[in-house]
């Protein structure tokens, strides 16, 4: 254990320590603050921030560009849920079921495409190929509701029972939260460890880290395995939260997309960038909302449209995303 | 004594082309030898038919008595054999530590000792101080230096050298001469290297394999081959014979 | 099951196709010369078939009187994106373009639901229900003429590249960058003018489309993906390729359509593209990298 926590101090800039703990008392606290309507969107941040950092590890960390990673969420989210329903197998069971299905998919997936050689766009699209495939698929399968959706019992008013998922808000906030946590320590663990430097040689030339004796395909499958089986686990979440799955919502590209906005707007294979980029997506969407509904323009696409022009800004002016710019002027860069 | 590195036979085609040709020729454990020939000789093809880059069509490449011609890049590199890129292939969005530390991650899964081979590879081509910089940052003689260090932060027991003076000035070339023949001389590394620099070539060689149309045309010392009338005449041209 | 009936709907699908086709030319053109991934494309489309849907509703006009200006108008379209957004994207990495381009279409999509809100709109041109008997076949008269316009677009754009001195200039620079630019020509108004090349087709699609589909402002993820796929399958960058293998698809569509439900058509279209990539990643007609 003290080796890991070696490990994952490590090289870290000496100011990021205190501020990390900050941050995460902070977040601990926060329930006791906030009324249910900050909570809430709370919730949605830490959501992002997880899946963001699952993502983060094909692209950021790998440099495989994966614009279907609705499809472990998908798969997470069913997996879990239709254990849950038909049944009656508890979400931290049925959690197992969801990352091997997700890692099932992935392995096909990545067995394909990187013995194939099949890169960048072609790979994205191979991607979003397999997860609108499982999407009809889903759509056509009356068993697990089919495109009707699948809908989770809620839970009787005022029950609470943590070992079924079934609760209030607060509940929940917690379960992500410590859920963020623990994906940040381990891509922490990941990105320092041997396996972080060969994904980024990889990532970088391809050539020229084979030349170093780095095994690309299964450094490559290493990534999409990971990176599913961390996906999943949103899915199960998602599926618990919200109790409603309908294939069109949670396979759909859209979705996909969602999740790697935060990524990219915050810091592409930074471990802040993913929090800190769902952090600033999903407020500056409340936010319009708020100010939208202010000024009475309620029309539908109005928030999208704002949403779409925050984006465009970020990324003419800030290409390398949010956190590498704010690290500099935090004093937080690394330290070699 | 047995050879390091035994090619034999060894033949490449492109398209029909024959970019090698039943090349021959083996490398004694310490030894450096110097591949030379004319611009589309086959050289390159040659190193990376020895890299595991390519797969030759004929012929064995044994290593340490093993035939490598069916393994791998990485696989080779496992064994022993490290290389460099004629045009320099430095990962330009990683520092120039974490460059040498990825080369010598291939000897140890452990980073922290990783670190420590990698910092004395940098050290060893003068590269320490600027290992916080990322490699974009570097001048391209620093940036051959940085892929020489993290080749030999691999481990290798035998390390090719693909043109590693080229673009350099002459005062850096004989800084490189003499990192590289305190190696061999150090730790008894066994070095190939490609090289037109005849400066270098002759400074380092302990043998010398001519190429010319993917064809070994001579194999000699030094002086040897700076006499022999074949090598003259079809690699310094027919008027200068 | 009757064989005029799955010729029928094979002819249908063929024509369609050659729509598709139409649309995915843009696309592969685009990528071709200035190598962005145009994931906006769909997006584009839809702005076309709105201002169709327009014309016809206030002025009457028939969405094949329009094709001709609406399609100068996403020239102008395209050409103004590239030179102001796109340009500066050129050299930076894949995802940042990809990202760009998405900005782009959720303000579009967005853009259109603000103006013309979620309900679809349908252009009904007088002849929309007339078909052409030819023996046992029914050919619908709408999809035969737009097919016959995306068919004669296309050829024009052929013969514009093979024989225009814009063309081979355009073809220049894409093959060799460097070189283009040693010789003196302008690559970034050329780019601007491919990228306008492309919009305009996809804009004459957009008009054809506007006669065979019903248009809502979130069909331009769906077609994105559509020419994506088509292209892919035809050869990213190659023309011939785009317009084959969006018959390809426009035929597969209509047929999956005979044996499974509508809806669980376009997994057909799914399936086939994964078997391209996993077979012949550079498509039935692009030449391997």
């Amino acid at each position: 254990m003290t080796d890991w926590a070696g490990r994952m101090a490590g090289d870290a800039p000496p100011r990021a320590l205190p501020l990390l703990a900050a941050l995460l008392a902070a977040l601990l606290v926060l329930p006791a603050i906030v009324d249910s309507y900050v909570l809430s969107i709370a919730i949605l941040v830490l959501y992002f921030a997880y899946v963001g950092q699952a993502w983060n590890i094909m692209m950021g960390f790998a440099g495989q560009l994966s614009l279907g990673h609705s499809l472990y969420v998908g798969l997470g989210a069913y997996a879990s849920a239709v254990l849950f329903v038909h049944h009656g197998v508890a979400p931290w069971i049925g959690a197992f079921a969801a990352i091997g299905a997700a890692i099932a998919a992935a392995a096909i997936i990545g067995a394909l495409a990187f013995r194939f050689g099949i890169a960048g766009v072609y790979f994205a699209l191979l991607t979003i190929a397999f997860a609108e495939f499982t999407r009809i698929g889903f759509d056509h399968f009356p068993w697990i509701g089919g495109s009707g959706g699948l809908f989770l019992p809620v839970a009787r008013h005022g029950e609470s029972e943590f070992w079924m998922l079934r609760g209030p808000p607060v509940m929940f906030y917690y379960v992500i939260l410590s859920m963020a946590a623990m994906a940040f320590a381990m891509c922490r663990l990941l990105m320092v460890g041997r396996i972080g430097y060969y994904w980024r040689a990889l990532r970088e030339d391809e050539d020229a880290a084979r030349a170093l004796g780095i095994d690309i395909f299964r450094y490559k499958m290493l990534a999409i395995l990971i990176s599913s089986a961390m996906t999943a686990p949103a899915g199960v979440f998602f599926a618990f939260y919200y109790n409603t799955l309908f294939p069109e919502q949670i396979f759909s590209m859209l979705r996909s997309i969602e999740l790697i906005l935060g990524p990219i707007i915050g810091g592409l294979g930074t471990l802040f960038g993913p929090i800190l980029g769902a952090f600033v997506l999903t407020v500056l969407a409340e936010v319009l909302n708020e100010v939208l509904a202010a000024l009475g323009w309620e029309i539908p696409g109005a928030r999208q449209v704002f949403y779409g022009l925050c984006l465009l800004v970020v990324v003419m002016y800030l290409p390398e995303g949010i956190w590498p710019a704010l690290a500099r002027r935090l004093g937080l860069e690394r330290r070699r | 004594m047995t050879a390091l590195l035994d090619v034999s036979g060894v033949s490449r085609s492109f398209r029909g082309l024959r970019a090698v040709n039943e090349v021959s020729f083996a490398v004694a454990p310490g030894e450096i030898v110097a591949v030379i020939g004319p611009n589309g000789a086959g050289k390159t093809t040659l190193f990376n038919l020895i890299a595991g880059a390519l797969t030759p069509d004929d012929g064995a490449i044994r290593f340490d008595g093993r035939d490598i011609a069916g393994l791998r890049a990485d696989r080779r590199c496992r064994l022993g054999v490290a290389r460099t890129f004629q045009l320099v292939r430095p990962f330009a969005g990683l520092t120039v530590e974490d460059n040498a530390i990825v080369g010598a991650l291939a000897r140890t899964p452990d980073v922290a000792a990783a670190r420590r081979e990698a910092l004395a590879a940098l050290d060893r081509l003068g590269l320490a101080d600027r290992r916080g910089l990322l490699a974009s940052q570097l001048t391209l003689p620093d940036r051959k230096r940085l892929e020489m260090a993290r080749a030999l932060a691999t481990g290798p027991r035998l390390l090719l050298l693909d043109e590693a003076m080229a673009g350099l000035r002459p005062t850096e070339i004989d800084g490189m001469v003499s990192v590289l023949a305190r190696l061999n001389r150090e730790t008894g590394l066994t070095i190939v290297l490609i090289e037109h620099v005849m400066r270098a070539v002759m400074a380092l060689a302990q043998r010398i394999v001519v190429l010319h149309h993917g064809e070994k045309i001579a194999e000699g010392t030094p002086a040897d081959i700076s006499r022999d009338p074949v090598v003259i005449r079809s690699y310094f041209g027919e008027a200068a014979a | 099951m009757p064989l005029d009936l799955v010729l029928n709907v094979a002819i249908g699908g063929v024509l369609t196709g050659l729509v598709y086709g139409l649309m995915a030319l843009g696309l592969s053109v685009i990528f071709g010369v200035v190598r962005i991934v145009n994931f906006a494309h769909g997006e584009m489309m839809t702005v076309a078939m709105y201002a169709a849907v327009m014309a016809f509703a206030h002025w009457q006009l028939d969405p094949f009187a329009v094709l001709l200006p609406v399609a100068a108008g996403l020239f102008l379209f395209g050409y103004g994106l590239q030179t102001s957004l796109i340009n500066p994207f050129i050299t930076r990495p894949e995802h940042s373009q990809f990202m760009l381009l998405v900005a782009i279409a959720i303000v579009t999509v967005n853009g259109l639901l603000m103006a013309f809100g979620p309900n679809a709109r349908t252009v009904l041109v007088p002849y929309a229900l007339d078909s052409i008997e030819l023996g046992p076949l029914l050919v619908d008269k709408v999809r035969l003429y737009a097919a016959g316009t995306a068919l004669a677009i296309a050829a024009g754009l052929f013969a514009f590249f093979r024989y225009a001195r814009l063309g081979a200039a355009i073809r220049a620079a894409a093959d060799n960058h460097t070189g283009a630019l040693v010789v003196g020509l302008n690559v970034k108004r050329l780019y601007a003018a491919t990228f306008g090349l492309g919009s305009a087709c996809v804009g004459a699609a957009g008009c054809l489309m506007a006669v065979l589909i019903d248009v809502t402002p979130t069909l331009g993820p769906v077609y994105t993906l559509l020419a994506f796929v088509i292209v892919i399958v035809g050869g990213l960058g190659s023309m011939m390729g785009a317009l084959v293998g969006g018959v390809l698809i426009g035929l597969s569509e209509a047929l999956a359509g005979l044996v499974l439900v509508p809806s669980a058509k376009s997994m057909v279209t799914f399936a086939l593209l994964i078997l391209v990539l996993l077979l012949r990643p550079q498509g039935l007609f692009g030449r391997r990298a």
